[in-house]
Parts: C-alpha cells; sequence; structure tokens
C-alpha cells in the first residue's frame, strides 16, 4: 500500500528532529510549511520501566504528522494523550503544531509513575509544556474534561498476552493487552468517546490482531467515522493508525450506519476510507 | 500542576459521592508565564467551577496566592480585558509542584510531586 511510504522510517529518526514524509510532500498543506519539528530522540527521558519509542510509536507520529495541517485547520483547544510513556508523541504533537496552532493544551496520562516522570522530562528538554496526570486511563479527570477534549492520541497496550499480564506494574503495562490485545483498548474507547468534544477526533495504534474491523464498527455504532491513516508492517507487527471522528459533527446532525467521511467539510479522498475495509470483511456483519 | 487541572480531578475512588473539589494544599509553587489567548479563557470559562478556581487560588501559599479574583464570576465579566489577565494567570502561569490534593469526603490524599498529581488507586479503592 502507498501509505506504507514512509518506511524507511524510523531508524533515520533519531538523527534528526526535522523529517517530511511523502504524506506531506504529497498533500496540500495549504499555508503550512512541509517540514515540521518533532522531539529530538536523543532528548526522549528514559527510565528502565519505561517503554521507549518504537515503531509504533514512530508510526503514531508519523500519522500525526501526515495529518498535521488538518489538525492545524481542526483548530483544537485541548489534546490528550493515553498512556504518555516515554512522553515522544505528546511532545512531537506540541512541536508540530506549535508554530500554526501555538495555544493548544495539552493533557498527557499514563498510569506507570516512572512514566509520567519520563514524559516530563521529556516535554522540558522540548521546551513545551502539557499537564501530566499519573492515572489510569483519564480516572478522576474524566467526569469534569468530558466533551472538553478535541483531539485524543493513544498507542494502547495492544500486544495479545495472557491475562494476568494486564495492567501489571511498570513496562508491562505499555504493552500487555491481553486476549487480542483489546482488554485496555476496549476500556478506553468508552472513555475517549466521553472525552471528546462534538468535533473530536482520536488517533489510536491498532494491530491487525486486535480486529480493526470490530473495533471500528463498534464507534460506528457510537456514531463515529473511522479510516485508516497510515499502515506499516515491521518485522514484527502489521501496524495501523486508525482516525475517529463523530459522524455528521460538522453539520451539527447524529448520523449513524454511514462511513467513510462524506458528511464532514474536510477531503477525507487523499485517505484511505475504511469504508472499502469495511466491506471486504463485513461479510457476517 | 495548573489550577485548569486541578478544577478538572476529581477523587476517583470508588463510591465517593461528593469527591469534588479536592482541597488543595499546595507546598512548592512556580510561576511561568503563558500565552495570553482570549479564546481559550471565554471557552473554558463555562466549564470552570469558579468556586473551586478561587479557593485553590487564594489557598496558594502566601507569595503565590491570588486575592484578586472575584467570589462569584459571570459571563459578561469576559469582555473585560483586565479580568481575563488575572483569570489568566490564576488558571494557566501557577504551577504546583509540590503538594497534594485531599479529597472533601474522605479525607483521601493525593500526592503532588515534580507537578504531577498521582491519581492512582490502590486494589480496595477501584
Amino acid at each position: 500500500m502507498s501509505a506504507n511510504q514512509t518506511v524507511d522510517f524510523p531508524m533515520n529518526s533519531s538523527l534528526s528532529s526535522v523529517r517530511t514524509t511523502d504524506k506531506e510532500k504529497s498533500d496540500t498543506q495549504g499555508p503550512y510549511k512541509a517540514t515540521s519539528s518533532i522531539a529530538q530522540i536523543q532528548l526522549v527521558n528514559s527510565h528502565l520501566e519505561v517503554y521507549d519509542p518504537s515503531d509504533d510509536s514512530f508510526v503514531l507520529v508519523d500519522a500525526l504528522l501526515a495529518d498535521r495541517a488538518r489538525l492545524i485547520e481542526h483548530q483544537p483547544k485541548i489534546c490528550l494523550e493515553v498512556g504518555c510513556g516515554s512522553g515522544y508523541v505528546i511532545t512531537s504533537l506540541a512541536l508540530m503544531l506549535q508554530e500554526e496552532a501555538p495555544r493548544i493544551h495539552y493533557f498527557a496520562t499514563d498510569i506507570n509513575l516512572h512514566a509520567v516522570a519520563t514524559t516530563r522530562g521529556t516535554l522540558e528538554a522540548h521546551g513545551v509544556h502539557a499537564e501530566v496526570v499519573a492515572t489510569d486511563i483519564a480516572s478522576g479527570l474524566q467526569r469534569r474534561l468530558a466533551g472538553l477534549v478535541d483531539v485524543i492520541v493513544v498507542n494502547p497496550p495492544y500486544v495479545p498476552t495472557p491475562e494476568e499480564e494486564v495492567a501489571c506494574e511498570g513496562i508491562t503495562a505499555s504493552w500487555a493487552g491481553g486476549e487480542n490485545g483489546r482488554r485496555v483498548i476496549d476500556r478506553i474507547l468508552p472513555v475517549a468517546d466521553e472525552l471528546l468534544s462534538e468535533r473530536g477526533w482520536l488517533y489510536m495504534v491498532i494491530l491487525a490482531e486486535n480486529n480493526p474491523l470490530e473495533i471500528c464498527r463498534r464507534m460506528g455504532e457510537k456514531g463515529y467515522g473511522s479510516k485508516i491513516v497510515l499502515q506499516r508492517s515491521t518485522q514484527e507487527e502489521r501496524l495501523q493508525v486508525i482516525k475517529f471522528w463523530r459522524e455528521g459533527a460538522a453539520a451539527g446532525l447524529p448520523r449513524e450506519g454511514s462511513r467513510g467521511g462524506s458528511s464532514t467539510s474536510e477531503s477525507w479522498l487523499s485517505h484511505f476510507p475504511l469504508f472499502s475495509f469495511l466491506r471486504k470483511g463485513e461479510n457476517g456483519g | 500542576m495548573r489550577l485548569l487541572t486541578h478544577n478538572m480531578l476529581a477523587c476517583n475512588v470508588k463510591g465517593v459521592v461528593n469527591g469534588y473539589p479536592l482541597r488543595l494544599e499546595a507546598e512548592v509553587v512556580a510561576e511561568r508565564p503563558a500565552d495570553f489567548n482570549a479564546d481559550f479563557l471565554r471557552h473554558i470559562f463555562a466549564r470552570i467551577d469558579w468556586k473551586a478556581f478561587v479557593g485553590a487560588a487564594r489557598s496558594l501559599p502566601e507569595e503565590h496566592a491570588v486575592a484578586d479574583l472575584p467570589e462569584d464570576a459571570e459571563p459578561s465579566m469576559l469582555a473585560s480585558e483586565d479580568f481575563l489577565r488575572r483569570f489568566h494567570h490564576a488558571l494557566l502561569e501557577l504551577h504546583v509542584e509540590k503538594g497534594a490534593l485531599v479529597c472533601p469526603e474522605t479525607g483521601r490524599r493525593f500526592a503532588i510531586d515534580k507537578g504531577i498529581p498521582n491519581m492512582l488507586l490502590n486494589e480496595d479503592e477501584v
């Protein structure tokens, strides 16, 4: 798939904080410059019990870069990362938007105390700020922050593992996803639905084994459209970044059962509407 | 932790009904300038629990305590640049680096360390 054009990363990405994805080169970027900064690997803090930036982190940042012009036009007021780990993703998001959208407020959460401290270090090393909270998903924030978050990004623990490894102490919590890798994902989705504003977007890293079709169908029932922003196969994993958005939000009308984003004013043509993707696998659905 | 975040946090212990607002016990506060953005302030105003906000702002250690916020606020005040500046400063420029958040119902303490509130629960609290 042509969505895999950026596959020469991530190894090179540690050498430079500036990169231009092929997506950016080919996309209409409007008035926005074609390159942008992301977190520098050498400035990302690390800790033995914190997940270092890896292929899945890079694919999420590359997906956000590919969508950067849309994010700027979207003018989010509040962005949140659930499971911020080393801080690589939230720092990159803040950096890539800071020039054209400097007034966004960022929040980041993680269940691992070492991770939140590491995230703060990474943010500070890059001169950006996010409000960091040690918590399980958004526990404690969820009720008051409901409906206020315009963009949520998540690289969840998606690896299929024995159930007992889920939400273990330390670094295990960053990848252990239980049966089909869905245990934590399935807890995050309803929280995201509660937190997202009427025009909210959710970007999530998902593995083919997590059954993305079923996830999209379930979010579709809650009124979300979805599409794959980027997919990439590594030696070990087939990763996808799926973007969810509230269908009909632009028109103010809830729409159910339709996918593909035709109700929004944005052009999704340069992407891969999940519609066709769903059709392939939806024989029994 | 900004007062914005304090305003959004509630006690998350299972069974707690009146877990908001958390009482702020700030030991170390840092002031850092933030970009003034009237649009954001007007947007977030409707969602700020003003009583909790003013209570937290006044509770800060003496040198950082904010005394010039009105007891009550109403949307018409958002037309005043002076009001917006004071709102902005208290909401976004004061960072509680060390201290605690205390549940008003149970007294459960949530530590704030290095600016990060710890809302993690013990097994028997979930």
